[in-house]
């Protein structure tokens, strides 16, 4: 990588673990519970709703310091983590759970809006034809929601990878450790003749982000087509 | 056989249908809204009413009373929705392997599916491509592969035109004659009943107004019928003879009928339909009159329909015919229970 310094590169390969890993992670998860609260009744639905649109909604720096309450090795979930050897504060593990935690709400709302859609007359009909319920969301439901995944995930990698607030407020700054995209603009400019420095990350951020949009579409053009044989 | 009784209360509607299914091709007829569509849901089980009981030769599917419900995709029947309802992000082929993959392999292979439907060449295409008629056929096709128990079809050829409905209708009758397959059959079109059934289950809002074969069933005038043109006689009668001057006669009962020509070859089995509004009443043998068809009878029964007309129910050579015919008529001709009198029939409909 002639074109990028080694700082630079750090930098970049970095955020692209911390992105891709968080938008992985939390897919999962994404996908369970954009499914329960377009679907199901269930005591506590919308406290469950309030929780996973609070990141969108509080200032990321009040959800990094939340989650250094709640995560650091003081913490009441870090306390019992780092017992087991796993600390998340100041890492770049730590870095990916606050860029999952803050895009989070985007992903779930972007892929419960396609479960919305999906027409319930076709499961029923799946149904008819003996295919019991996980194979119904397996063969039907999956499938016809793919591009609210697809757009779920992006807008998530888009928001996990320009992450700053919680970021540099639950895992800090740090050059190699846990300095992103973001932060490290961020310190570009607040250096004398920073500038260019600054412009080239600009760069490689629009490089990425139009990358991610069009490697999704690609995916789910593909995903959909095989997906259900 | 399937048995069913639900009671479900939903608003102001109130469902409350107890009937028998017997094999052959049961005919669930009402007007939109009578219930129809809500007794199939709950015997697929898609539908869970207030009250339920609901057996498949012997297989309790439903039973509210001991907290039974199967689930609807171990009950094991064939489901043909009025919109087809295919899967759009599948192909025509694997729509109709679909539920093949989720039942133990039956009698029906795809490719015998395939010729009896006449899809073949349809199996590559894209679901959205397809036209109403194209896509009621594979839906047709997808329900039987799963090897059903029984076909359930609400309204299947309502969306479609009347050239399609025709070329559909047959397929229906054919996969109960040759596979056995019992059908339960919903729709509010007369023609649909006369050509299919075998049973008739006359729905009124939310309640069986009347069950039994389609000729008992249509000769007397109901609330459930969306107009009096429906009343009529359903006969069965047998291709008998095509003349030189284009008209064929058909044996009914001990009677005869001269129709139209029809394609039928002789020895077909056909079905007659005579509404009562085309039948004539005279008290003596009619002289210089273009009808060809003329019958004698013997009233039965005289049943009030309308502040101006009555259905005059008759005994005769091809079977029994009702005329709906104008109180003052009645009166005119003096007509009364065991009078004897000629009907003249204007016009015989072959339904198939």
């Amino acid at each position: 990588m002639d074109w990028l310094s080694a700082a630079e590169w750090s930098i970049v390969s970095l955020s692209m673990k911390v992105a891709v890993l968080a938008t992985l992670l939390s897919l999962p998860f994404g996908i369970f519970i954009a499914y329960a609260l377009a679907r199901w009744e269930f005591y506590g639905k919308q406290l469950l709703n309030g929780l996973v649109h609070l990141p969108l909604i509080l200032p990321p720096v009040v959800t990094g310091y939340l989650l250094l309450v709640t995560f650091g090795t003081q913490g009441v979930i870090g306390g019992w983590l780092a017992e087991l050897g796993i600390v998340l504060a100041f890492r770049w593990t730590g870095a990916v759970l606050a860029a999952a935690i803050m895009a989070f709400p985007l992903m779930v709302r972007a892929i419960r809006l396609s479960i919305e859609a999906v027409d319930l007359h076709l499961e029923q009909a799946a149904s008819t034809l003996g295919a019991p319920p996980w194979q119904v969301f397996r063969t039907i439901t999956l499938p016809l929601i793919l591009p609210g995944i697809g757009a779920g995930a992006i807008l998530a990698f888009a928001k996990a990878i320009g992450e700053f607030g919680a970021t540099i407020t639950f895992v800090s700054n740090i050059p190699g450790q846990t300095q992103t995209l973001p932060t490290a603009i961020y310190t570009f400019l607040q250096v004398p003749d920073g500038e260019g420095g600054a412009l080239r990350l600009v760069i490689i951020s629009i490089v990425i982000a139009m990358s991610a949009l069009l490697l999704s579409e690609y995916i789910a053009r593909r995903v959909a087509q095989s997906v259900g044989g | 056989m399937l048995e069913v009784s639900l009671q479900h209360r939903l608003g102001g509607f109130t469902l409350d249908a107890e009937f028998t299914a017997p094999a052959g091709i049961t005919v669930l007829f009402g007007r939109s809204g009578s219930g129809k569509t809500s007794i199939v849901n709950s015997i697929a089980g898609l539908q869970q009413p207030t009250q339920a009981r609901v057996i498949l030769n012997g297989d309790t599917l439903s039973d509210t009373t001991n907290g039974i419900h199967k689930p609807t995709h171990a009950r094991r029947l064939g489901y043909i929705f009025q919109e087809g309802r295919l899967f759009e992000h599948l192909s025509v082929r694997d729509n109709l392997r679909y539920g093949q993959r989720f039942n133990p392999a039956g009698r029906l292979g795809l490719a015998d599916i395939v010729e009896l439907l006449g899809i073949g060449d349809l199996q590559h295409r894209n679901i959205r491509t397809l036209s109403g008629g194209e896509k009621q056929r594979v839906a047709i096709g997808r329900a039987l592969l799963s090897q059903p128990r029984m076909l359930l079809a609400d309204e299947p050829l309502a969306a479609l035109d009347k050239e399609r409905k025709a070329e559909l209708l047959p397929y229906f009758k054919h996969l109960n004659d040759s596979l056995g397959i019992p059908v339960l059959y919903v729709t509010h079109a007369t023609d649909e009943v006369l050509q299919l059934a075998t049973t008739v289950i006359v729905m009124d809002d939310g309640k069986v107004a009347r069950q039994g074969e389609p000729s008992l069933v249509f000769a007397q005038p109901s609330a459930a019928f969306e107009d009096s043109r429906d009343i009529g006689s359903v006969l069965d009668a047998t291709v008998d003879q095509h003349h030189d001057d284009g008209l064929t006669e058909l044996q009914v009962g001990a009677g005869r009928l001269l129709v139209p020509e029809t394609a039928s070859t002789t020895g077909t089995q056909v079905r007659v339909r005579i509404a009562a509004q085309d039948v004539l009443l005279a008290r003596s043998r009619p002289q210089g009159l273009s009808a060809l068809n003329v019958l004698s009878g013997t009233i039965e029964k005289l049943e009030p329909h309308s502040s101006s007309s009555v259905i005059v129910h008759l005994a005769s050579p091809v079977g029994p015919l009702v005329a709906r015919i104008t109180r003052r008529s009645l009166q005119n001709l003096g007509l009364e229970q065991g009078t004897n009198v000629f009907a003249i029939i204007k016009t015989v409909a072959l339904e198939a």
